[in-house]
């Protein structure tokens, strides 16, 4: 082959890669999605992207489940922030979760405000955005809602379905809710329900936002308006518990801000009140309130067990899938007995499970960060789970 | 890709991993306790096929397997056995682990409830060289086998060959089989009643029910 054909085809290949990666699409429901309250939502959207290519068998899908204030852009850029994916370490051409290798999938949650429908959309009833006429979510409704994107791509079953924190949860959910469609499943930093704690500190955050004058009850939009004050202290107060004591420490101390002494005010004299407020203000630029407070019921409303008598256990009977559990030192929000909790329940059943606790000092947030131990964690259990279920190399 | 097994050249140091593979049948379900860093789990998928897990107390050790592609959690003999179900495995492993557990007893009757069969393996404390040592230098045995001072081994609950067996009737389990050796020798099959394997081997691994 001379060599201007081998820069041709290398180009095509470029090409296809690029073209098959962190495409944005959306799906448009034909049917209604039931929902756990019992009311239903139609029509209903949900935004996703893509990454990597479905094999002929359709059996290397990967679904990506995000956390509360996250998205569907795990491996791309952010289209509103400029940052890079979330998980763009992980996931990636040649990375730890191969897109040469696998198809993977990542979807806005229902109720959310990055393309899936969500409280700021148009109430078709009204003519106006739904606010808190939107019904209230489940992290159940969340999953079933993704199911039936699967349905739409006509993927029978996932090879691996991951997340963290409530991104966790939907995991857990995947697997009692439709244990025949998951091959393997990492549940990271999450637990099989919302704790005491977590949910005070949710409430604290909502009633932060609805305490905004700009709230209207949620009807802000109707007002052109926002209320920005209210979600900024609700993200405030959420993003401490996404750290930990030593990584605030290590990161400020009590040091001040641009100055060598306190100022005997109210100004952010310490590098931790700025570095919040910083915060708290970029994030509403990226996020709805409402949808703030949508989801964040949803994770209160997460007990795995509540519908089987309060017994984990039975949740996961007969359960074939391979689990990995992965928990972090420091993290207070979802604590290791949480995910030891998760453990025990699966041991019952003699489930598959590993559970591996990563020491670390950066708090909820280290399953976003590059943490090398969760990725060889990662990469170990996919690339066994990966022979197990029979999936070599797959040609991009 | 090939699969990320670790290297196996201490594997001669371990014989009761190498019988511990013979011993299984192919294609078992097999749960591996202190299964350290997956040497065993890793020659059991190879040989056998089996479907292994592995139960292991220091973290580092568990995420080093999970690394590698095993099924492992954290966790101890002593109190973790309980989540499991009765009969979950086909073999239950406890190899060279049994002495450095608070209740060998209680751990060896929950080998025999979560497993069809347990294999478990121990340093022969009436070995020849361990009854001399105490009766020369009238100190705590140290010998290749048990290589730590007294105050510094995990092993609080050592036994002899006899010991054990006599542990086995008390429980009511059934003795399969039963291997002894020494060092570099190759385990053989014996009779756990023997006194000279007793006096003579330093290592002994049997085969419940």
């Amino acid at each position: 082959m001379s060599s201007a054909a081998t820069k041709m085809t290398s180009r095509t290949s470029e090409k296809t890669a690029a073209e098959t990666f962190g495409a944005s699409h959306v799906f448009e429901s034909s049917s209604p999605l039931d929902l756990d309250s019992g009311s239903s939502l139609f029509p209903f959207r949900i935004a996703y992207n893509t990454y990597g290519r479905l094999n002929q068998d359709r059996s290397n899908a990967i679904l990506v489940c995000h956390a509360l204030t996250m998205d569907q852009h795990v491996a791309n850029p952010n289209p509103v922030t400029g940052k890079p994916g979330w998980w763009q370490s992980l996931i990636g051409p040649g990375k730890t979760i191969d897109t040469n290798k696998f198809f993977v999938i990542c979807s806005n949650v229902v109720g959310g405000c990055m393309g899936s429908t969500g409280p700021a959309d148009i109430n078709p009833e009204t003519g106006r955005p739904y606010a808190l006429s939107f019904p209230v979510i489940t992290i159940g409704d969340m999953v079933r809602a993704q199911a039936m994107l699967l349905d739409h791509l006509e993927i029978p079953d996932l090879f691996c379905v991951l997340g963290g924190s409530m991104g966790g949860m939907m995991v857990l959910q995947w697997c009692v809710a439709y244990k025949d469609r998951v091959f393997s499943a990492l549940p990271i930093a999450t637990g099989a329900r919302h704790s005491a704690q977590n949910i005070a500190f949710h409430e604290v955050g909502r009633q932060a936002i609805m305490a905004d004058q700009d709230w209207h009850g949620g009807a802000y939009q109707s007002h052109d308006t926002r209320p920005s004050k209210g979600l900024a202290v609700a993200r405030m107060a959420a993003h401490i518990t996404y750290l930990s004591e030593p990584a605030l420490h290590t990161k400020f101390g009590r040091n001040l801000q641009d100055r060598d002494k306190v100022t005997f005010g109210f100004d952010a004299d310490f590098q931790i009140e700025s570095y919040l407020r910083h915060q708290g203000f970029t994030f509403v630029d990226r996020f709805d309130a409402n949808s703030y407070l949508y989801i964040t019921r949803a994770m209160d409303y997460f007990d795995l067990s509540a519908d089987y008598s309060g017994q984990l256990a039975n949740a996961f009977k007969d359960s074939k899938t391979r689990f990995c559990v992965v928990s972090f030192t420091s993290d207070w929000l979802f604590p290791t007995p949480e995910s030891r909790r998760i453990v025990k329940a699966l041991n019952a059943v003699a489930a598959d499970v590993s559970f591996v606790e990563i020491e670390s000092d950066k708090g909820h947030d280290a399953f976003l960060l590059e943490e090398p131990e969760l990725f060889a964690t990662v990469g170990g259990f996919i690339h066994s789970a990966a022979e197990a279920r029979g999936l070599g190399q797959v040609t991009p | 890709m090939k699969s990320p097994s670790p290297p196996l050249h201490h594997l001669s140091q371990r014989s009761d991993l190498l019988l511990a593979t013979e011993i299984v049948t192919e294609g078992a379900r097999v749960l591996d306790i202190g299964c350290e860093h997956g040497e065993l789990l890793h020659l059991l998928k190879r040989e056998k096929k089996v479907d292994g897990r592995g139960l292991e107390l220091s973290q580092e050790g568990v995420n080093a397997c999970v690394a590698s592609g095993l099924s492992v959690i954290q966790g101890d003999a002593d109190t973790d056995l309980l989540s499991y179900p009765d009969d979950a495995f086909d073999y239950v492993i406890l190899t060279q682990t049994i002495q450095a557990t608070r209740r060998p007893k209680h751990v060896v009757e929950e080998l025999l409830r979560i497993g069809k069969h347990a294999i478990i393996s121990f340093p022969n404390f009436a070995h020849w060289r361990v009854r001399a040592s105490l009766l020369i230098s009238g100190k705590m045995p140290m010998t290749p086998s048990l290589s730590l001072t007294w105050h510094e081994t995990p092993n609080i609950h050592l036994c002899s060959i006899r010991d054990f067996v006599d542990l086995c009737e008390d429980l009511g389990a059934r003795i399969d089989r039963a291997y002894s050796w020494s060092r570099d020798e190759t385990p053989k099959p014996t009779d756990p009643k023997s006194r000279v394997a007793n006096l003579m081997a330093e290592h002994a691994m049997f085969v419940l029910s």
